[in-house]
Parts: C-alpha cells; sequence; structure tokens
C-alpha cells in the first residue's frame, strides 16, 4: 500500500461518560494514527456507539479529554467536530429522504460555501461559480461511489444498501480527515459488503482519510483495519493490530462467554 | 354566471391571504418540527409595529404624505421581527434542542402571550389603522362579457398578488439556494445537518425570521383590510383548518389549501347559506377540515406518517 501512517492525530485520554446512573464509558483511553484503518469492536452495548458520539461531539464525556492534531477540545459539538475535519455516517441512515442524491451530498459541501445569503438569493457571481465548483466535487464523489445512474432520485426511494452508500458520499464530499463509520455493513448482503469494503479501502489509500469503524463483522473488521480497539461493558479490554487482540484472551472470553 | 365567477374570484383573493399565514405556520413546522402557536401574536405584533411605526416615523423625520415614510416603516417593522425572530431562538429554542413537541408547542403558546403583551405596551392597545396608500375602490372588469362586468375589489387582488410573489419568492429560495438546501436538510434531520456542519441555531434564527417577515406581510394586508386590533392574532386561528387541509409539511398544500378553503366558504356561503339560515362561512372551513382529518389524517399534500411497529 502507498498509504503511510503517520502521527496520532486524534488522542482520547481516560474519556467517561454516563447517563444518568448508567455508565455507557468507564475511562477509556486510546488514540488514532494519520492514514490509519482503526475499528472499534465489541458485544452489543459495549459502548461503541457512544464512543463514536463522543469523538463526534454529540455526547459530551463528563471526565476525559479529546486532543485533536495537538489542539484540546473540552466542549465538542458536532458543529466544531465538522469544521474540524471530521465527518460521519449513522447506523440508521440519517440521509434527507425528501432530496435527491445530488441534494444531499451537496448538503455535504455546505461548511465550504462563502457566498452569503444575499447572493445566493440573486444567484449573483461569486454564488454562482461556487455552485458549480461544489457541484464538480459532489460529481466526483458520485463517479467514485459508482451511483450515476441515481443522482436525481429522491434517497427515500433507495433500497438499503445504495441508502448506506449515499449516507458514505455525503460524508466524502465534506473532504473529510478523519471519516467516522458506524456500522457501515449493518444489514448488507455479502456483495454489498465487498463493495463497501472496497469503497473505505480506496477512501483510506487514495485520500488518505484516517478511518474511525465500528463494525460487527469480524472477518471484515480483521481484514482491514490497521488496529482494533475492543469495548465490553463500556471498558477496554483489548488494543492493538488485529493478530494481538484476536489472540487476547479478555476478548475471547468476552465474545465467546468466560469459562468459570 | 357571472356572479358565480365574482365569487369564486373573491374566494380565490381571500384564500391567498389565508394561505400567506398558513405559510408561516409551515415553514417553521418543516424546519424545526414545532407547531408555532405564536403565529398569529407575530402577525398581530407585526401590525402593530407597522401601524404605529408608519404614524411615528413621518412624524420624526419630517415625511409626512409620502411613501418613504412608508416605506421606512415596512423597513423598520420587518427588523424588528428579525430582533424577535433572534431573540426566541436565542432566549427559548435552543434551550429546548431535542425535547418533545408538545414541549415545543407550549413554549410557542407562552411566546404568543408575551409578544401580545410586550405588543401592547410598546404599541398601546387602542385599534390602528395602516395605510400603505392601497386603492380601496372596487372595478368592474370583462363588462362586455358580462352582464353589469365582475365587481373586482382591488385591494383584495393587489393582496392576492404580493402573497403570490411573496409565495413565489419564498418556493425559489428554498429549492434553489444553499442555505435554502440547508435549511430543507434541516427539516429532514437534525442530527445529521448538524454532523456535516450545518450550524442549527443559524437556520432556526433564518427559518424564523422568513415566518417574522411572512407575519409582517399578512400583518400589513389584513390590517388594511380590518384594521390593527387584538383580534388580529386570531386570524391564524382561521389558518389552521388551512393548515390541516393542506398538511403541515407542504409549501404547496399551506397554498392550495388556502385556495381551497377561501373558495369554499364564498360559495358555500353563497349556494348553500341561505338553505340552513346562512352564516356558514364562520365554521365551514373547520368542517372541511375535519372531513379531510378522517380521510387524510396527513393532509392533502403532507407526508404520510408510516411507523414500523
Amino acid at each position: 500500500m502507498s498509504r503511510q501512517i503517520g502521527e496520532v492525530i486524534l488522542d482520547l485520554k481516560q474519556v467517561s461518560l454516563s447517563f444518568g446512573g448508567v455508565k455507557a464509558l468507564t475511562d477509556i483511553s486510546f488514540n488514532v494514527r494519520e492514514h490509519e484503518i482503526r475499528a472499534i469492536i465489541g458485544p452489543n452495548g459495549a459502548g461503541k456507539s457512544s464512543m463514536l458520539n463522543v469523538i463526534n461531539g454529540v455526547y459530551r464525556p463528563q471526565e476525559g479529554e479529546i486532543i485533536l492534531r495537538g489542539q484540546r477540545f473540552t466542549k465538542m459539538n458536532p458543529y466544531k467536530a465538522a469544521q474540524a475535519g471530521i465527518s460521519r455516517t449513522f447506523q440508521n441512515i440519517a440521509l434527507f429522504k425528501g432530496m435527491n442524491v445530488i441534494d444531499n451530498l451537496m448538503t455535504g459541501r455546505n461548511l465550504k460555501i462563502r457566498s452569503n445569503l444575499i447572493q445566493q438569493a440573486f444567484w449573483w457571481g461569486p454564488a454562482r461559480r461556487e455552485e458549480l465548483e461544489h457541484r464538480a466535487k459532489v460529481e466526483d464523489v458520485i463517479d467514485f461511489l459508482e451511483i450515476q445512474h441515481i443522482r436525481k432520485t429522491p434517497v427515500g426511494r433507495l433500497p438499503y444498501g445504495l441508502q448506506k452508500r449515499v449516507d458514505l458520499g455525503r460524508a466524502l464530499a465534506m473532504e473529510p480527515s478523519i471519516l467516522l463509520l458506524d456500522e457501515p455493513m449493518a444489514g448488507m448482503n455479502v456483495e454489498e459488503k465487498q463493495d463497501m469494503c472496497r469503497f473505505i479501502l480506496d477512501v483510506n489509500d487514495q485520500f488518505g482519510t484516517t478511518i474511525v469503524l465500528i463494525e460487527h463483522d469480524m472477518a471484515v473488521v480483521m481484514d482491514i483495519s490497521d488496529r482494533v480497539v475492543v469495548l465490553d461493558y463500556g471498558k477496554k479490554i483489548g488494543d492493538g493490530d488485529p493478530d494481538e487482540v484476536r489472540a487476547n484472551p479478555d476478548v475471547i472470553s468476552a465474545y465467546l462467554g468466560a469459562s468459570h | 354566471m357571472g356572479f358565480f365567477l365574482e365569487t369564486l374570484i373573491g374566494g380565490l383573493m381571500a384564500g391567498m391571504l389565508y394561505a400567506l399565514v398558513a405559510l408561516g405556520f409551515v415553514l417553521i413546522f418543516k424546519a424545526s418540527g414545532v407547531f408555532n402557536f405564536a403565529q398569529g401574536a407575530m402577525v398581530l405584533f407585526a401590525a402593530l409595529a407597522m401601524a404605529r411605526f408608519a404614524e411615528w416615523i413621518p412624524g420624526w423625520f419630517g415625511l409626512e404624505g409620502s411613501y418613504l415614510g412608508t416605506a421606512a416603516a415596512f423597513v423598520v417593522a420587518g427588523a424588528l421581527m428579525f430582533v424577535v425572530a433572534w431573540l426566541i431562538e436565542r432566549l427559548v429554542l435552543r434551550h429546548l434542542v431535542n425535547q418533545e413537541g408538545a414541549t415545543l408547542l407550549m413554549a410557542t403558546l407562552g411566546i404568543a402571550y408575551v409578544l401580545e403583551g410586550i405588543g401592547s405596551t410598546m404599541f398601546g392597545s387602542s385599534i390602528y389603522t395602516i395605510d400603505v396608500g392601497m386603492p380601496k375602490d372596487p372595478v368592474f372588469l370583462f363588462e362586455g362579457i358580462f352582464p353589469g362586468g365582475l365587481l373586482i375589489n382591488k385591494e383584495d387582488f393587489i393582496a392576492a398578488l404580493i402573497a403570490a410573489v411573496l409565495v413565489g419568492l419564498l418556493t425559489l429560495f428554498f429549492q434553489k439556494t444553499t442555505t435554502g438546501r440547508a435549511l430543507r436538510a434541516v427539516a429532514d434531520d437534525h442530527q445529521a445537518a448538524q454532523s456535516i456542519g450545518i450550524p442549527l441555531n443559524r437556520i432556526w434564527v433564518i427559518v424564523w425570521c422568513v415566518a417574522g417577515l411572512v407575519a409582517l406581510v399578512a400583518g400589513v394586508i389584513w390590517g388594511s383590510k380590518l384594521g390593527v386590533q387584538f383580534s388580529l392574532s386570531t386570524v391564524a386561528l382561521r389558518a389552521l383548518p388551512v393548515v390541516i387541509l393542506g398538511g403541515l409539511t407542504s409549501v404547496p398544500g399551506a397554498i392550495i389549501g388556502g385556495l381551497i378553503i377561501g373558495v369554499g366558504e364564498k360559495l358555500s356561503e353563497v349556494y348553500l347559506g341561505p338553505m340552513v339560515g346562512g352564516g356558514i362561512e364562520i365554521w365551514f372551513a373547520y368542517v372541511l377540515a375535519l372531513v379531510v382529518l378522517l380521510f387524510r389524517p396527513q393532509g392533502l399534500f403532507g407526508e404520510k406518517i408510516i411507523d414500523r411497529v
């Protein structure tokens, strides 16, 4: 592979998150290096999605800190995260159902738009030029994901597998430096999973995008990730490359049940 | 035939005005999932502001009797509505993100009373008139075709025209501009919109500003027809069946719903009224809305809500 795994780009330190009396995450630390594919795995209810939501700023942890490119974020929110180059997909697809594929992807360009409301209203010089530029970028994403044939279809009418792909497309349209994927392959058939795997690897390879993903399909995770962190009941029980994690006794007992 | 057409046209023009008020509801509901009970109060507040500024501003700057004074009053009233929108977002909505629909509804009910209170404190509570120089005299059209011609109220006609233009502009804004697209995105899914860097708070301010502007136009038109008084805030209640008929989530629905109700009211009053002793105009719209509710709970154009069980 051409990509070079670089320095630590995202560092989570002693993150704890609770909802009332329920501890979702307890004292979790791990880091993500530039250009790598980092997987978060664990049984149901292990706190994987919570972890992703902490990185994305949807949840604000009671303790711990997030360090992104050397900068400390104590009050992360989704808007700041987006500004800092983090984009994400959702476990239960959260596309804008009333809009077509192009419009959905165009919303991903929102942060990059410089023209103001008045210029837009009159479809005036800079606004027009900008719109065309962004449209070109969006077409690139459409080509990349091989969804040319559905570009004008309202996303609500697309089959599930394609909606997942559009969801990825919207995240890619932001040209993120870090991409968070929440179960990108959940509910897909084998062929769709293979396509999705290929897209994830290509994004990582061609654009050098750092990827943090949650996935249940172990074969897929072990195959495509550089390093894996394992959560169970909100605690970290393993961290390392796929082989290390596979050999970790705590991980084995969490997945297969401990023998007492 | 001439009489029927006259009634029909009268109904369409009244309907356009209902549509204008209904549009305020739909805009806010689409963008934030809030049924804005304060829409009527916003209409009243805007109309009060317009009436008073139109009186004060020419006095301050010596612009009596000129269109400049009226235009300035409109601009100032518009700016005031923007301030109101900003304050509502800042003081109320921002703190209620992701709360239940019922909570937000109650909050807007509160906003309605506060607005009415502040409105009458700032601008007084007597009856005012708004005169934006609309021609009041009726005209006769097509005198060659129909005996006696068609009697059209010029004021209504111009008002309907203004409403139609406003609706057209808003549709373009929503469909064609980047900000419009962001607004639709927020309407569809708050969380996803935030994650791609659409600033929710700013979008809400914009939506409430637009709704404020719509309220101002509605306030000026209704105010110059009926006079500006407290009961103007109940104009919103007359738009309620329009929203139910057209669907809460559809801009075209608000317009077509408004037209149907306007025409329905007038025609039923004229043709069915005598059979039941008259006065149907007042309740006809509500009955129509109820019937629609029975068969299409989402309204004629609203999104069908399908829940997975």
